[in-house]
């Protein structure tokens, strides 16, 4: 027998802060991919709600709260962060485990803006990109799925093989920035 | 000269820099150029064709002549405007384009043969004979014409690359700039304002006027003071708009730290992608220049940089100078020049009737034909109705009119119109969507009108994007008429300039109409007016009314050729900031990563991953040493090998059986729960996307697998098939890929490896071959398929994925103690050759499933994206190259791939060609090299002989045509 020991996938990369800005690995219980059976979105968002209290989030935003939440992920899909999924939820909908396919981390601080704004072609000033907003965009080269979920906080997420890019690409505009001063 | 009491300068900080190794001191505030003006040093740069001595011209982003090289070394920076860079203590100017040195420079000898050196010189010159150009002439032209040269070495700076959105995007930070942030930002906009200076306030900051009752730069000062308190402006000074692009999107080169002596970590430039709802443009007027004979002498400026040099940097520019105008604004100078102490030689006014001189000397009606000096302007020469005189100066401003800065509306492609007022081309409403022009650029030269039409057209956008207007304070300011007659070359003998970048003379322009070059955008290209870094910004305008006067057109009708991105030059290293070395693309590293670089694996890309291609033992000091063993090692005993980085996607639905039938040639709605099946994919033009093994985890439940490749396509081609063409289908799919660490654990050893590993007991009668299931390893869930890409009796194990270094470390440890180990992909591939597995080298997006051999496999009983189109004629039959095995026969043993395949006695020519290899390996099972290629009509030919030619690497191999499985081809090894 084996005893297999876990590792996550920033492990040897963060903390990191920088200026008044910080980089965090965050590691939620579960990551799970729900994708509501064809033409029962309604029905997966009551049944989302009554088992994890937030409803299946519409295009480009996230429901729930820090320690339970929906994200937006794609037409009828939505990542579900925290909780153990309750599969109960497979009557309306495709659950799938993505707890280690993904990094998730969390950019938080007063230049966390401009931060992202070295990276994402995206506007996420806080007049447009407000907190429960998400977004499936790039980051540098990468994929990211990025969310406010906090006035200065945003939570990024890429594939799990590329938090080693992420931080470095992070790293970099966080450096650039506070150089700045 | 320095003018005491004078400029905006900080006179309590100076500030040394080298301009070809000499000292120069300046102040804090002064750029190059005013700092070298300011110690009398005249000559600073060679032209570019004819290497005549030039001096500073302008006093921003237009200028022409004065281009510099900074820096040293890597760091090195050239044609760089000495007009825009800003002194800091150390800072290291060199001149550029001249040999030995700025003031000897050898190959003004140019300027000698300058008769034969005029437009077209080099087209009708260096024709014969036709080898020469490349070798010979080019080589000499290059060297002896030019700008500044890069270092050539790596380059170390920081580069930056950022994004912006706002409401309102205003440009230029003049009168009408600020009127307008100012403006747009009361209202509450989101405001953006950029502008190329240093400091915002532009031409305010130029002139000796008021606003308001204060002085300009004071009341710009303060306004500058109000936008940076409020929270919905963003300053953006050292920023030059570059472009305008769709959808108001604008590309802008902000200078970070290009005036700092020690950056501390900040980028030398930052590239800005601006996106704007609203755009007002306010980037000014360029002074034009008056074309006479030898009007290129160092001394010889635009009026207005003139006053700059005066009113902004405290610096004289000459101690006598003399004005050349044919408007009211270069009487502006006169005054400006004698309220600082500097004397005024005269006035030449080339109007009739021209206003009096308000303290000095106005001559009516005269045209300067003449400059003498040769690095310093001496005198100039003019003439009026009674004829020449000669007038000693050390300075001539020269006013022709303003030029409104309409470049970044004509970047979509609109065409500016000619205004007679202004006697210029201006701008019309709605060339770029959204942008709307004000102030100088916009034709309304005077400050109040600047000031006022800012605010005017703020309010408008502001409107349009659903803010309230504001009331608007009336100002008072400057609004002197502008009376202008036109003049834009005086008539006469010798060289004139239009262009003084490119070395273009009014007798070039000329030459061009009288080759029949008439069309402004033929003239422009043989005679290279307004190319470059500049442009055309000083030059445009003139050479395009000397060239309608010499085909008899007027102006409007002659046209202007277009503006076109950049507006200024935008470096390669800002443009792809972030994308140097590692930052070209994402790292995509598995979890036996570290692992595998600890055992010294040298680890190869294969797409975005890293993967190591062999594990070198002790001893081992070539690559095949180490892949020879590992093959063994797998044939034998048992080997380790992280297969994570193929393509696993999770397919779920009540229709995902219907939808994998559809994507698939062959069928998977009747694969038994518990067993994994081949499968291969077509493109809708029928040739082969993908090949994998797909697996039934529950009734409405599959785990397909692509190749690391085809990953991300596949991915993509399943989201398509399902959205575009089955909608119908109650079928999802997420990508699993990355959840997983999955490794193959392959060897006759390998079930014995497994059993110490997993909780569950594995027999056939569990675990089948092409079987799969549950299994728990150290009490963690995993799966377990049991499929072979070697031909060994093989598995591969699958856990989430923060177990995969653990598992992984597990595996080989335990494959050691059998005889065993990690193995690489040069053994990997090895293996599938012996065995003729396809990979990505055959399946290369040319080849169909009959090339393959697989034909059988396009199921008959059902349709599939690409059936259809598999079975037109030429895809399939005897002309057709089909998959065979290479064997070599002949004296040369070694094969190699992308060779070509000839007959035995044909010419090795690509008439003759016959098909190729795809890939090829040493087999020590074999002890020969093995290939995969494809052959015409290869199947029917097994047992013939072929000749592989490789051109490339000059290997030449006669080869015995094969089946491709060489090893095992009953299959019973992976089976038992």
């Amino acid at each position: 027998m084996v005893e297999l020991i876990a590792k996550t996938p920033c492990e040897t990369l963060l903390p990191l802060t920088v200026g008044d800005v910080s980089l965090t690995e965050e590691l939620p219980v579960s990551l799970t991919m729900i994708t509501a059976r064809k033409e029962r979105f309604a029905a997966c968002s009551d049944l989302l709600k009554s088992a994890h209290g937030m409803a299946m989030p519409k295009p480009n935003r996230a429901t729930g709260t820090a320690a339970s939440r929906a994200v937006w992920f794609g037409p009828g899909q939505a990542m579900l962060l925290g909780p153990t999924p309750n599969w109960i939820l497979q009557n309306e909908a495709t659950v799938v485990d993505q707890s280690d396919a993904w990094t998730v981390v969390k950019l938080e601080g007063a230049e966390a803006e401009g931060v992202l704004a070295r990276l994402v072609p995206v506007d996420l000033r806080a007049t447009t990109f407000k907190r429960g907003n998400t977004a499936r965009t790039m980051l540098g080269h990468m994929t990211v799925s990025v969310t406010r979920v906090g006035e200065q906080v945003f939570q990024i997420m890429t594939f799990r093989s590329m938090a080693k890019t992420l931080v470095h690409d992070l790293q970099r505009a966080m450096e650039s920035l506070a150089a700045r001063g | 000269m320095r003018i005491a009491g004078r400029g905006r300068v900080d006179r309590s900080k100076p500030v040394s820099f080298t301009f070809d190794s000499h000292r120069v001191q300046g102040f804090a505030g002064d750029t190059v150029a005013s700092a070298l003006l300011a110690n009398d040093i005249k000559l600073v740069a060679r032209s570019f064709k004819y290497h005549r001595p030039r001096g500073v011209m302008g006093a921003g982003s237009e200028e022409a002549n004065a281009l510099v090289t900074v820096g040293r070394a890597a760091h090195q920076d050239p044609n760089v405007r000495a007009t825009m860079q800003e002194i800091y203590d150390g800072l290291e100017v060199r001149s550029q384009n001249r040999w030995p040195s700025l003031d000897v420079d050898l190959l003004a000898i140019n300027d000698l043969a300058a008769p034969f050196l005029g437009a077209g010189f080099y087209y009708k010159t260096f024709m014969w004979p036709k080898a020469f150009w490349e070798r010979v002439y080019e080589p000499i032209i290059r060297r002896s014409a030019g700008l500044g040269a890069l270092s050539g070495a790596h380059n170390e700076d920081l580069y930056e690359k950022a994004f912006a959105f706002c409401d309102v995007l205003v440009i230029g930070a003049g009168p009408a700039g600020l009127m307008a942030a100012l403006t747009a930002a009361r209202a509450g906009a989101d405001v953006l304002l950029a502008d190329e200076d240093s400091e915002l306030g532009g031409r305010l900051n130029s002139e000796n006027e008021e606003v308001d009752g204060i002085s300009a730069s004071e009341w710009a000062a303060d306004v500058v003071d109000e936008l940076s308190a409020m929270p919905n402006v963003r300053m953006m000074p050292r920023t030059t708009v570059t472009g305008a692009y769709d959808q108001g999107t604008f590309g802008a080169l902000e200078r970070v730290s290009h005036h700092l002596n020690d950056a501390s970590g900040r980028p030398l430039e930052c590239f800005w992608r601006i996106v704007a709802k609203r755009t007002i443009l306010c980037t000014g007027a360029i002074e034009r220049p008056i074309a006479f004979r030898n009007n290129d002498r160092p001394g010889i400026m635009s009026a207005a940089a003139v006053r700059t040099y005066v009113n902004r940097y405290g610096v004289a520019p000459g101690r006598a100078v003399t004005v050349f105008t044919n408007n009211d604004d270069g009487h502006r100078t006169a005054r400006d020049l004698r309220a600082a102490g500097v004397h005024v030689t005269a006035v030449l006014d080339s109007r009739k009737d021209a206003p009096e001189g308000q303290g000095y000397q106005v001559i009516p009606g005269a045209e300067v034909c003449d400059a003498g000096g040769r690095k310093a302007l001496e005198s100039v020469t003019y003439r009026t109705v009674s004829g020449e005189e000669k007038l000693g100066t050390d300075c001539l401003a020269v006013s022709g009119g303003w030029n409104p800065s309409v470049h970044l509306t004509c970047h979509m492609n609109g065409r500016p119109e000619w205004s007679e007022d202004i006697q210029s081309f201006g701008p019309v409403e709605g060339m770029v969507p959204g942008m709307t022009t004000a102030g100088a650029c916009n034709g309304t030269f005077s400050t109040l009108g600047a000031l006022n039409e800012g605010a005017e057209k703020a309010n408008e956008a502001v409107e349009a994007l659903g803010f309230k207007a504001v009331e608007t304070e009336r100002l008072v300011a400057e609004d002197a008429p502008y009376n202008l007659e036109p003049l834009w070359a005086v008539a006469g003998r010798g060289r004139a300039w239009l262009d003084f970048q490119n070395d273009v003379t009014v007798k070039d322009v000329k030459q061009a109409a009288k080759e029949n070059f008439r069309s402004v955008e033929h003239m422009k290209r043989y005679t290279t007016q307004g190319m470059a870094p500049d442009q055309g910004k000083t030059s445009s305008m003139g050479a395009l009314a000397v060239l309608a006067d010499a085909t008899g057109r007027g102006i409007p009708e002659t046209g202007t050729t277009t503006f076109r991105p950049p507006f200024v030059p935008v470096s390669i290293a800002a443009l792809g900031a972030g994308g140097q070395g590692i930052g070209f693309s994402p790292e995509r590293f598995t979890t036996s990563h570290e692992a595998s670089v600890t055992d010294g694996a040298p680890m190869i890309e294969a797409g975005l991953w890293y993967r190591p291609s062999y594990f070198p033992k002790t001893g081992e000091t070539k690559w095949r040493q180490s892949c020879d063993r590992e093959v063994q090692m797998v044939r034998n005993a048992v080997g380790v090998c992280d297969v994570s980085t193929l393509g696993k996607i999770d397919i779920q639905g009540s229709d995902a059986g219907a939808f994998l039938d559809f994507v698939y040639t062959n069928t998977f709605s009747t694969l038994k729960l518990g067993k994994v099946r081949y499968g291969l994919m077509l493109r809708e033009d029928g040739t082969v996307l993908d090949d994998g093994t797909t697996a039934r985890l529950g009734e409405e439940h599959f785990v397909m697998t692509t190749t690391t490749a085809a990953a991300g396509p596949v991915m993509r081609h399943l989201e398509y098939v399902h959205q575009c063409l089955r909608p119908e289908l109650d079928v999802s799919m997420v990508s699993v890929t990355e959840h997983w660490a999955q490794f193959a654990v392959a060897g006759p050893k390998s079930r014995e490896l497994l059993s110490g590993i997993v909780g569950e007991e594995i027999d056939n009668e569990r675990i089948p071959f092409m079987g799969c299931g549950e299994i728990t390893v150290g009490g963690i869930r995993g799966r377990l398929f049991r499929i072979s890409f070697s031909g060994e009796h093989a598995y591969e194990i699958a856990v989430p994925a923060r177990y995969g270094e653990s598992l992984y470390q597990a595996l080989v440890q335990k494959a050691e103690a059998l005889g065993g180990g990690a193995y690489g992909m040069e053994a990997l591939n090895v293996l599938r050759i012996e065995k003729g597995f396809i990979t990505h080298s055959e399946i290369h997006g040319r080849t169909t499933a009959f090339d393959i051999g697989m034909e059988r496999m396009v199921s008959a009983k059902k349709d599939c994206i690409g059936k259809t189109m598999s079975e037109r004629p030429g895809l399939y039959g005897d002309e057709r190259e089909q998959l065979v095995g290479l064997k070599p026969v002949g004296a040369v043993k070694q094969l190699t791939a992308g060779a070509h395949l000839f007959e035995v006695d044909a010419d090795p020519v690509r008439e003759n060609e016959q098909g190729y290899t795809t890939s090829v390996g040493f087999s020590t099972t074999f002890e020969s090299f093995l290939g995969l290629a494809f052959l015409r009509n290869g199947r029917a030919r097994h047992g013939e002989q072929v000749v592989m030619v490789d051109h490339l690497r000059g290997v030449t191999a006669r080869c015995e045509v094969c089946d491709p499985v060489f090893f095992d081809p009953e299959g019973g090894r992976m089976r038992g």
